[in-house]
């Protein structure tokens, strides 16, 4: 259960950080932290204590073993969390490039 | 049905690897891509009637009726956007032809922009919730990365913020993945539905439903989450915003949470009623916000989150009626009406979009103040917009009217009448607002000796958006008994009656 609080008390600073800083850097890598707290929760949904990984083999018995969905998801969603920020830290460098810094007060254009 | 996924995916290969060698085989490779993917959206839209087919990605059949594989799901209600989403993307990659002229690196575009078809198409033919995830990002990525695509300061901005935002909304809705995932043991559809209909805990539901909710909302800009759909849409190139306001935000916003309050959660009074709430609120305060807007796309962009509140309010009528388990058909007339608005808003806010970017293709300005007397020297632009601007508003005999007209008469009917009320003020605002549109842009002759430059814009624009108008007109006779029972009545039976869904998957 501690776990399960620790990874909701990740999600939150995560998105203290994307609320409250003004520089774009700090903001990517407080939605990485966002990310990451996910990713975890669904690695502990798979958890089972004193599971082993889940490969069969039919000459042992039966044992107790993880769940391996979630860790197939977890994979798909870390690729597309890859995809997301690169894609946002190129447009945080073009930004630098437009604007000369990584100020988010200083971007303003579009207001109403 | 795997070819809506299939084809427009290898259509984004083939463009960024043969592109590079052929000149011009991106658009004609686009366009016949999307002709091929309407004609066969269509033909599903007749074929499929009331029934639901599946198609088990990988072969992988259910054990003891445990559905293990993804599925890939196509009924009445999933036909339909279908249909819209090709359609607008065939019409809108037509415009291209011409509009994209304007920037470098057309692969680019083209090969994103099948991408972004094909993640669509994908959420909205997915089964399994966790691949709804996947479709989504896929589709929302190449969005981020379009509206993107000027790389100047505002589009920049805009894409940011969309980003941020974005993300957020993909944690939430993966969150609640999760949790479902946790209680239920299964990512299915239907079978998430089975498990829910034995019992389930109060708290936890009400919890997963508003993760589900706000994380969706945010993608298809609800009233408390609008703040990136204005920037973002008027940023983007204007066939893109096309696309964006005229299927993104329904396609991977509106049509999920209508398939996964109605298929999926047992429908609860609190969580209709919300649901109603959201919508009225982004009815009336978007409409408000539009009409102090002179940048058309923005105008434009602030009315799509007016129209969707049209959309979001009918459904939540609709499920309000059921979970009372009152009025049975007054819900379903509730739910058709929002059905047909989705299906309008598509034809004509796209529409409008592709006016907006004539305009702009032409005199360079997005300004209203700059325009006017466009309508001698853009006749084909000023008659498709008209069309466009008097179907938005709620004039007959376009296709807004009859939408409208049964959201009203399905909200007075179930004696809501503040609701029917307020839609009707909202219509008559729009109305203003798009008669503002049109004397500034096309009729006011002030400044009509100032543009000799001003001409019609190049053919397959304009054949793209005369297609749009007559799409409009056409879409009217969906009102008609006959059409309506062919086209809409199966999508509203598949919402109206979970079990048949659910048992029909499980069964097959």
């Amino acid at each position: 259960m501690i776990a399960y609080i620790l990874c909701f008390i990740l999600f939150l600073v995560g998105l203290y950080g994307a609320v409250t800083q003004r520089n774009l850097v700090k903001i990517a890598i407080s939605l990485s932290v966002m990310e990451f707290s996910t990713f975890l929760f669904f690695a502990l949904l798979g958890y089972i204590d004193g599971g082993v990984a889940p490969i069969v083999n039919p000459a042992e018995p039966a044992r107790i073993y993880v769940d391996p969905l979630p860790q197939a998801l977890v994979l798909t969603a870390i690729v597309i969390g890859l995809a997301t920020t690169a894609l946002l830290m190129a447009v945080i460098i073009r930004l630098y490039r437009k604007y000369g810094t990584f100020d988010i007060r200083e971007m303003k254009n579009l207001r109403g | 049905m795997p070819l809506f996924v299939v084809t427009p995916l290898a259509a984004t290969f083939l463009i960024m690897i043969v592109g590079r060698f052929v000149k011009d085989f991106n658009k004609y490779y686009t366009s016949l891509t999307l002709l091929f993917l309407v004609i066969i959206s269509f033909s599903c839209l007749f074929n499929i009637g009331e029934n639901v087919d599946v198609y088990k990605v990988g072969g992988w059949q259910p054990i003891n009726k445990i559905p293990i594989g993804i599925y890939m799901v196509m009924d009445g209600f999933s036909a339909i956007v279908v249909c819209i989403i090709n359609l607008i993307g065939f019409l809108v990659a037509i415009y291209s032809i011409s509009y994209i002229k304007r920037y470098t690196s057309e692969n680019y575009f083209y090969a994103l922009f099948c991408l972004m078809i094909a993640g669509m198409n994908g959420v909205v033919l997915s089964g399994d919730l966790f691949n709804i995830f996947v479709f989504l990002e896929i589709s929302v990525i190449s969005a981020y990365s379009l509206v993107a695509f000027g790389v100047e300061k505002n589009e920049l901005e805009a894409s940011f913020k969309y980003q941020v935002l974005g993300s957020i909304a993909s944690f939430l809705i993966l969150f609640g993945i999760g949790f479902i995932y946790w209680k239920t043991k299964t990512l299915n559809i239907a079978d998430i539905r089975e498990a829910f209909k034995t019992g389930y805990d109060k708290s936890f539901y009400l919890f997963v439903q508003l993760l589900i909710l706000s994380g969706f909302g945010l993608k298809a800009a609800i009233m408390p989450f609008h703040a990136w759909l204005p920037d973002a849409h008027s940023s983007a190139p204007s066939p893109i915003s096309a696309m964006l306001s005229g299927v993104f935000i329904k396609a991977v916003g509106i049509y999920v949470i209508i398939r996964l309050f109605f298929n999926m959660f047992v429908i609860t009074e609190s969580m209709a009623i919300l649901i109603t709430t959201l919508g009225t609120l982004s009815m009336v305060i978007g409409v408000f916000l539009a009409i102090g807007q002179w940048d058309i796309k923005r105008l434009l962009a602030y009315h799509s989150i007016s129209q969707m509140g049209y959309v979001m309010l009918s459904i939540g009528i609709g499920m309000i009626l059921i979970s009372r388990g009152v009025k049975q058909e007054v819900a379903a007339l509730a739910i058709a009406g929002g059905i047909f608005h989705l299906i309008n808003h598509a034809a004509f806010k796209g529409l409008l979009f592709l006016n907006a970017g004539a305009i702009e293709y032409t005199i360079g300005t997005r300004n209203l103040k700059e325009m006017g007397g466009l309508a001698k020297s853009m006749p084909a632009t000023s008659a498709t917009s008209f069309v466009a601007s008097m179907s938005i508003s709620g004039i007959p005999p376009f296709n807004g009217f009859f939408s409208k007209l049964i959201i009203i008469v399905a909200a007075i009917t179930a004696k809501f009448y503040l609701l029917a009320a307020l839609a009707v003020i909202v219509s008559i605002i729009t109305l203003a607002s798009f008669l503002k549109f049109q004397r500034y842009a096309f009729y006011d002759k002030s400044d009509e000796d100032k543009r000799p430059e001003a001409k019609e814009v190049p053919y397959p624009m304009i054949f793209s958006m005369i297609v749009l108008s007559i799409v409009c007109l056409l879409l009217s006779l969906l009102a008609v008994p006959v059409v309506r029972d062919a086209v809409l009545t199966p999508a509203i039976n598949i919402l109206m009656d979970p079990l048949k869904y659910s048992s029909q998957i499980i069964g097959l």
